[in-house]
């Protein structure tokens, strides 16, 4: 049974269309991604689901409820982390939490929260003297505060630094195994990758592709590439003639290998049968990155 | 309900905060009082001011920058930073309404010019002789309706503003319009009187604020004008006010 049903979707303003059709549903405990390139329609389509904005078509359930006609409910139910949401540079973290928590029926007890969003030390702190990382660990304790069913992550790590976001998504990780749905917003692939259990990837206002993200590399970026350095001139052919190859590059002394299935096992044994030996020998598959390329037909921003 | 009260808790414990708005806001038109009430000539009866002296007759003209400066300028730049910052947003997610915070700051605004007043009077009263305003009720009604009149322009600015920035473009001309015709910056005998006569009906209606203040009821067309500024302002704000 899905937490979050979405389907045909349809959303503009004015005359641009901001979300043209879009169908997916989010399954209880897990950590569904949505991706895209900027301007794809992302934060509309979970702005609709958060019920911040009303659907110009389709429709919306969220935990078996409208988010317009039962927004009182789900509010206390979702809790959403909005893009660009910041808080009075004066507040300081405990009282940000503090309030936030007396909005709802059933909060967590902020104190516990601001140990686990590791605050701790800075509980007194004003929000305009917490460093980016910190700041962001607000944002989403904010959004937890309600012990909500289901967490709207908008670009969770956005201007973080390397080791802020990793901290994140350990913590993103911990709060699904504490049973909580996520939906998490993000253009960051590596980050879809390592968090989310199934991806769709939204471009121009449609859902392109629905899948894992190692479903989604499999099907649509099967390829492989293997680069190494030859002990000894090696002819394209004897590669080319490789079932498994599909293309031979050459970049100086380097040969890069393009090919699918099992071409590390192909390409080693006939280099070894010719007493050739591969130095500096790197396989590298295909990523979310390029399956993102192939299905938008352009790189993700960053 | 209970939202609410939290809310205005916490925005009260920030307002109190940012001690140097805090200072100006409640503070300033008595530092001026004071500091006009320092000139000796400015304590001694005048026939220009009907026998008043300069400060009884210029400490209306103070009350005017109160309410300019919270009404106009801190109350609508707030809320613009508030929208532009994404807390209304923010606060739209949760169970609280954002317009919970809308309502917190405009008590808070009318605490500051409430406590102002209250100083302002009281001291004109003890250090410079300035009896309380003659007409209470009358007072008590100009004062209503100017300060209506001017939170609702600034609720206003802080409708059609998109941005912080364009909330202050927007605040700084009204406010220098509010204050010149106060009577803040030449004192209002000193303007030709066709400028006076506009002064008496732009808000907060000084003219109505002196007449109480020396014992004369305030005139009925000088209070309607500025309930009708009030109404008019706040429904234009309440149609065109953006959470986001």
């Amino acid at each position: 049974m899905p937490v979050i049903e979405v389907t045909k979707l349809h959303k503009r303003y004015g005359d641009l269309v901001a979300v043209d059709d879009v169908s997916f549903a989010v399954e209880a405990g897990e950590i569904f991604g949505v991706l895209g390139p900027n301007g794809a329609g992302k934060t509309t389509t979970v702005e609709c689901v958060a019920g911040l904005r009303v659907p110009d078509g389709g429709g919306v359930s969220v935990l078996g409820l409208d988010p317009r006609r039962d927004a009182a409910q789900l509010r206390q139910r979702v809790g959403v982390q909005l893009q660009e949401s910041q808080l009075p540079d004066r507040l300081r973290v405990a009282e940000a939490l503090e309030l936030y928590a007396s909005f709802y029926r059933n909060p967590a007890d902020p104190a516990t929260l601001i140990d686990k969003l590791g605050l701790g030390d800075k509980r007194n702190t004003a929000y305009k003297l917490l460093s980016g990382g910190q700041k962001q660990r607000l944002s989403i304790a904010l959004a937890l505060v309600g012990n909500p069913e289901i967490a709207i992550l908008d670009e969770l790590t956005t201007g973080l630094d390397p080791q802020a976001r990793r901290d994140t998504w350990g913590l993103i990780e911990q709060v699904r195994d504490s049973g909580v749905t996520i939906v998490l917003v993000t253009h960051f692939m590596e980050e879809a990758e390592r968090l989310c259990d199934r991806v769709a990837v939204i471009d121009r206002g449609r859902v392109v592709a629905l899948d894992s993200p190692a479903g989604m590399v499999s099907t649509v970026a099967p390829q492989q590439r293997i680069r190494f350095r030859p002990s000894a001139p090696v002819d394209d052919r004897l590669l080319t003639d490789l079932p498994e190859v599909s293309a031979v590059q050459r970049t100086g002394s380097q040969v890069v290998v393009t090919g699918t299935g099992e071409l590390l096992h192909a390409v080693t044994s006939v280099l070894a049968r010719h007493q050739i030996v591969a130095a500096d020998l790197r396989l590298e598959q295909s990523t979310l990155d390029d399956a993102f390329v192939e299905l938008t037909g352009h790189r993700p921003a960053n | 309900m209970h939202a609410f009260r939290n809310i205005l808790r916490i925005e009260a414990r920030l307002y109190l905060r940012d001690l140097p708005t805090l200072l100006t806001t409640v503070g300033l038109p008595t530092l001026i009082l004071v500091v006009l009430g320092l000139v000796p000539a400015l304590r001694k009866p005048d026939p220009t001011f009907d026998g008043q002296t300069f400060v009884s007759y210029f400490a209306p003209s103070l009350l005017v920058v109160t309410l300019a400066m919270v009404g106009v300028n801190m109350l609508p730049s707030v809320l613009a930073t508030y929208r532009e910052r994404g807390v209304l947003r923010r606060l739209a997610t949760t169970p609280a309404h954002p317009a919970a915070l809308l309502a917190a700051q405009l008590v808070l605004a009318l605490a500051g010019i409430l406590a102002s007043a209250l100083l302002l009077i009281l001291v004109a009263r003890l250090a410079f002789g300035v009896p309380f305003p003659r007409h209470p009720l009358g007072f008590t009604l100009a004062f209503i309706l100017g300060t209506a009149a001017l939170l609702a322009l600034g609720l206003l600015v802080a409708a059609v503003a998109r941005t912080a920035k364009a909330a202050q473009a927007l605040a700084v001309p009204l406010f220098l319009v509010v204050m010149f015709f106060g009577g803040v910056y030449l004192p209002r005998f000193l303007l030709p009187d066709f400028v006076a006569r506009i002064g008496d009906y732009t808000p907060p209606g000084v003219q109505a604020l002196l007449d109480a203040w020396t014992g004369t009821p305030p005139q009925p067309l000088h209070l309607g004008i500025m309930a009708v500024i009030a109404v008019a302002a706040g429904a234009g704000a309440a149609k065109l006010f953006r959470w986001e």
